[in-house]
């Protein structure tokens, strides 16, 4: 074999479906899965005569989110028409941003095993997106649902740094955190808010000499799970490739494939030797967007701590970490959860510890979610509560275990189990000192070893105890009693 | 009263407020006279009779109740088969692919008709999609000029001025993307007025080139047109590119007009060669009017006027390209019988249901649009307007308006110059650079040809200045009375529609 290294290039195109109410360009409700073509009006149904109106609250979420992608934020910004054929766009034009993109030269900061890295981000832009084809089960035709026509995605082009599977996979996860973040979106994968088409190739040195091997467009990817398989896929279908064909990247061409999800594989779409005519040219029934240089400010300043930030803060702030931060930021729900107990038991650490450990343990079983509040049924008081009786040491640790889980089962606070269970703990001297004397009396053995210098027996003697006080003893005024007693 | 119809729509209005005659009457013998003459001129491609005599009569009521009315209130209005309806006309564009087409809403201009209380009495005639300068482009036969049947009445809005100029509606509307409502009023011997850009909103205009398009009125008198503008211009939140500004009080400048220390640009490249010699005495008389009456003249130069035609043949072809695009059978409009394929049913619905105007357009401005010759076309054109547009501003620094010819010539045979795409092009030659510019332009009557056909003297004025153009169109209207004049297929259909 020859002296080679491979490198992967990808860049990546993701579509966001914004929180709007209403569609980008009339006053349709934004939908999802509700009767085909119940959410129309003339203007969504390109009917002839109509006229767009932009959305200012899509526009303002769009700036919202490429300010915090580091872009640079147009002063001056237009739309244009991008002309294709096909059933599910009925002005068979997609109003879009073409070389005046809303967003631009920004970078999105990604975490992997290898440490932070900068992705560059090209532009950052608004576009309605077409409606779906339903194909007939029975018969030659397909059937056209517009509801979707007409709602808001602001599109998110990389630079192609990305080098790897894990900082793809990092790129969308960040992208999704910071998003949902800003509130910019729901970023609902199972309904389709979050579409990804990363660029493949590879760069191959052999013999000092370099080769690009033609790039590849994968098509609407709609998981992170997808993308990850399929960029893997590509990266080694296109080394097979290489190896068999020689065959190199020309300019301005690439192909485009398909993802499917049940091989594993990609498939050929489309090759597209030449690059479509989407006939591009500004859209005349939309004034241009200037926004003012005051409002950009307002909308920077007003910009939610973002993932990255807090994780950070958290580990200096809480002492926590990395890992526990980094869970704890995972989303902003689990973020905002999590400070409110940290905030109400005064106790960051072991709060940290309550939600990553037995908290998500107890609804993980249960197939409950921290970001569906409605259904779920700890709130940040509740914990708090379990927390600060932990820390203050009315209970042990053990005993709040089942405690937590008694709390998600059913409606009573922390105190009123205890209460009614009995679970407090023993730290009444008299009572401790009586159960250490009968526990040192039961185990002539361990307290022999202890005293002939085997610290460890301590050990099996504070779990005799625990387990003759049903787990209440408090341990620590128990280990200071018993300590006191042996020494004596 | 011996023609109701041969009073204006102001004459109608007083003559509604003193009780001589009545909303069902006016409706009536609009009707009538659309039955008798409209085989001959076919202004119209749809009517509503039924629905129309029950508008005028509920307002004919409310007006006995003392109820306070709209500015139209019972004047038959007609209007351009490109504006949406929902009240059970189609809305055809005057092409086979939207020949069954019925809009589910109402333009903002219908809606603003009907708030005025006016009554649409039927859709005109045009070529189709607003596409030509005869009217001969109508999937559904040509229009034929009232004062001379063998010629035509100009387009696109064709079917409007010939309605007014046969005394069918006292009013109507046209849309004007580079001549269309100036070059008819011309060639019918009304006024018609295109104005500003964003003076009037173009929602449920259906398009032909966005950014030319502009929706305006047709009269028989400047007062008329006045009082139609009044109505329908205004700001509104479903058009972007409407402009939120108040509208200025367009009868009280039209009853104000004076010529005097009025400076009017002659702008030279108006007057050159291609120019009909009898139109260029009429217009040049008309000017003598207003220098008689104290106006003073001033010789402005266009420098960029010679690239006005083509430059607006490429933007309006592109953006044409561009808003036609969505007539492909999937959705609304003519579809083709048992197409095999997706792709054989658009492309054979598009083929089926446009005309060969419309096909020519769409395929120059896919052209233009197409990668490696936008930058040479399309975007030079935009450049070329911008020079067109600055030629205009800096004339507008020197002088308050541009009079000169709207059209080169009087009216034409049917069919002289259906055969010759380019000849007819150069009938926009004088109009295309008010759209051009955005800016508002008048074509108002000044005389007859020896022939007897009219002749439409242009008055162009910068941004929402149509208060001044009106004004100034006043004056020669004054002096010359040309609106008292008959089309000669009037005579004796006088008593047929009296009441």
């Amino acid at each position: 074999m020859t002296d080679r290294t491979v490198k992967m290039i990808v860049g990546l195109e993701v579509h966001v479906q914004l929180k709007t109410r209403t569609k980008l360009f009339c006053g349709c409700q934004t939908s999802f899965g509700d009767e085909p073509n119940s959410h129309c009006c003339p203007v969504c149904l390109g009917l002839p005569g109509v006229l767009p109106v932009m959305n200012r609250e899509a526009y303002r979420l769009s700036v919202m989110a490429a300010l915090a992608l580091h872009c640079t934020v147009a002063p001056h910004t237009k739309w244009d028409r991008k002309h294709y054929y096909y059933p599910d766009l009925p002005k068979n034009y997609q109003i879009s941003q073409y070389d005046l993109p809303l967003g631009s030269d920004g970078y999105l900061e990604i975490e992997t095993e290898a440490g932070r890295k900068k992705i560059r981000i090209l532009r950052a832009h608004l576009e309605e997106d077409a409606g779906k084809l339903l194909h007939a089960e029975h018969g030659d035709y397909s059937e056209v649902d517009l509801n979707r026509t007409g709602t808001p995605l602001l599109e998110i082009v990389s630079q192609p740094d990305l080098a790897t599977v894990e900082e793809v996979r990092a790129y969308c996860m960040s992208l999704r955190q910071i998003v949902t973040y800003l509130g910019v979106s729901e970023a609902n994968m199972q309904m389709g808010h979050m579409r990804f088409e990363p660029n493949i190739n590879l760069h191959i040195t052999e013999n000092g000499e370099k080769h690009a091997t033609p790039i590849v467009e994968l098509k609407n990817l709609n998981s992170f799970r997808a993308v990850e398989r399929g960029v893997a896929y590509e990266e080694r279908r296109q080394l097979a490739e290489w190896d068999e064909t020689h065959s190199r990247m020309k300019a301005g061409t690439k192909t485009t494939r398909g993802f499917n999800d049940s091989t594993g594989e990609t498939f050929v779409q489309r090759e597209k030797e030449e690059a479509n005519d989407y006939r591009y040219f500004p859209e005349p029934d939309l004034v241009v967007v200037e926004p003012k240089p005051e409002w950009i400010d307002e909308l920077q300043r007003g910009l939610p701590e973002l993932p990255l930030e807090k994780k950070n803060r958290f580990v200096t702030a809480y002492g926590l970490s990395e890992y526990d931060a980094g869970v704890l930021t995972a989303t902003i729900e689990m973020a905002r959860y999590f400070e409110r107990v940290a905030e109400l038991s005064a106790a960051p650490k072991p709060a940290a510890n309550w939600v990553t450990q037995g908290l998500t343990r107890e609804i993980n079983t249960r197939g409950l979610s921290i970001e569906s509040a409605a259904d779920f049924p700890v709130t940040a008081e509740r914990l708090a509560e379990l927390v600060k009786a932990v820390e203050q040491g009315t209970i042990s640790k053990t005993i709040g275990d089942t405690v937590l889980s008694e709390m998600i089962d059913g409606k009573n606070s922390a105190a009123e189990i205890i209460a009614a269970k009995g679970l407090a703990q023993v730290s009444d001297t008299a009572a401790l000192e009586r159960m250490v004397d009968e526990a040192l009396a039961a185990n002539p053995g361990p307290v022999a070893d202890y005293r002939a210098g085997k610290k460890q027996a301590l050990g099996r003697l504070m779990g005799a105890i625990m387990k003759a006080s049903g787990g209440k003893a408090n341990p620590k005024v128990v280990s200071g009693i018993l300590e006191q007693k042996l020494h004596q | 009263m011996a023609d109701l119809l041969e009073l204006t729509a102001t004459e109608m209005t007083a003559a509604l407020e003193r009780r001589e005659t009545t909303s069902r009457d006016l409706v009536a013998a609009s009707l009538a006279r659309m039955a008798s003459l409209d085989g001959q001129v076919h202004a119209f491609l749809s009517t509503r009779s039924e629905a129309a005599r029950k508008e005028a009569e509920a307002i004919d009521r409310r007006r006995l109740a003392g109820e306070k009315l709209g500015p139209l209130a019972g004047l038959p209005v007609a209007i351009k088969d490109n504006l949406c309806t929902s009240d059970g006309l189609p809305t055809t564009c005057a092409s086979r692919m939207l020949e069954k087409f019925h809009a589910p809403y109402d333009a903002n201009v219908v809606e603003k008709i009907r708030a005025a209380d006016g009554v649409i009495v039927g859709k005109t005639n045009l070529d189709e999609f607003a596409m030509g300068s005869s009217t001969e482009n109508s999937a559904f036969g040509p229009t034929h000029n009232p004062w001379n049947l063998d010629l035509v009445p100009g387009g696109s809005s064709g079917g409007s001025a010939a309605a007014v100029a046969a005394r069918m509606a006292p009013l109507a509307l046209g849309s004007d993307t580079g001549g269309s409502i100036r070059l008819p009023a011309s060639l019918c011997g009304v006024v018609g007025l295109k104005p500003t850009y964003g003076r009037v909103s173009r929602y449920g205009l259906v398009a032909f080139a966005s950014s030319l398009d502009q929706i305006g009125p047709f009269g028989r008198t400047v007062a008329d047109v006045a009082l139609m503008l009044q109505v329908i211009a205004g700001w509104d939140g479903r058009d972007s590119t409407s402009v939120n500004r108040p509208a200025p009080d367009y009868a009280a400048a039209v009853r104000s007009a004076s010529a005097q220390g009025l400076r009017i640009g002659l702008p030279r490249e108006f007057f050159a060669a291609g120019l009909d010699a009898e139109v260029e005495r009429l217009v040049r008389e008309a000017i003598a009017v207003y220098e008689k009456a104290g106006a003073k003249l001033v010789e402005v130069s266009l420098p960029h006027f010679a690239y006005a035609v083509e430059t607006y043949y490429i933007v309006a072809t592109a953006e044409c390209s561009s808003n036609l695009a969505r007539y492909d059978g999937v959705h609304y409009g003519h579809r083709t019988a048992e197409p095999s394929d997706l792709i054989e049913m658009m492309s054979r619905s598009r083929a089926e249901g446009f005309g060969p105007e419309v096909k020519r357009r769409i395929m120059l401005g896919t052209y233009v649009l197409s990668s490696g010759y936008y930058d040479a076309y399309y975007l030079k054109a935009l450049k070329v307007r911008q020079l067109i547009k600055g030629d205009l501003d800096r004339a507008f620094a020197q002088v308050d308006c541009l009079m000169g010819p709207t059209s080169p010539t009087a009216a034409w045979p049917l069919g002289a110059k259906t055969a010759d795409p380019l000849a007819m092009y150069l009938s926009d030659i004088y109009t295309v650079s008010a759209n051009l510019a955005t800016i508002p332009a008048v074509s108002v009557p000044c005389g007859f040809t020896a022939a007897g056909l009219p002749v439409g003297l242009q008055i162009m004025g910068d941004v929402f200045t149509e208060d001044r153009l009106l004004a100034a169109a006043a004056i020669i209207e004054r002096e010359r009375q040309d609106w008292q004049r008959r089309p000669g297929m009037l005579a004796g259909d006088g008593k047929a529609v009296q009441t």
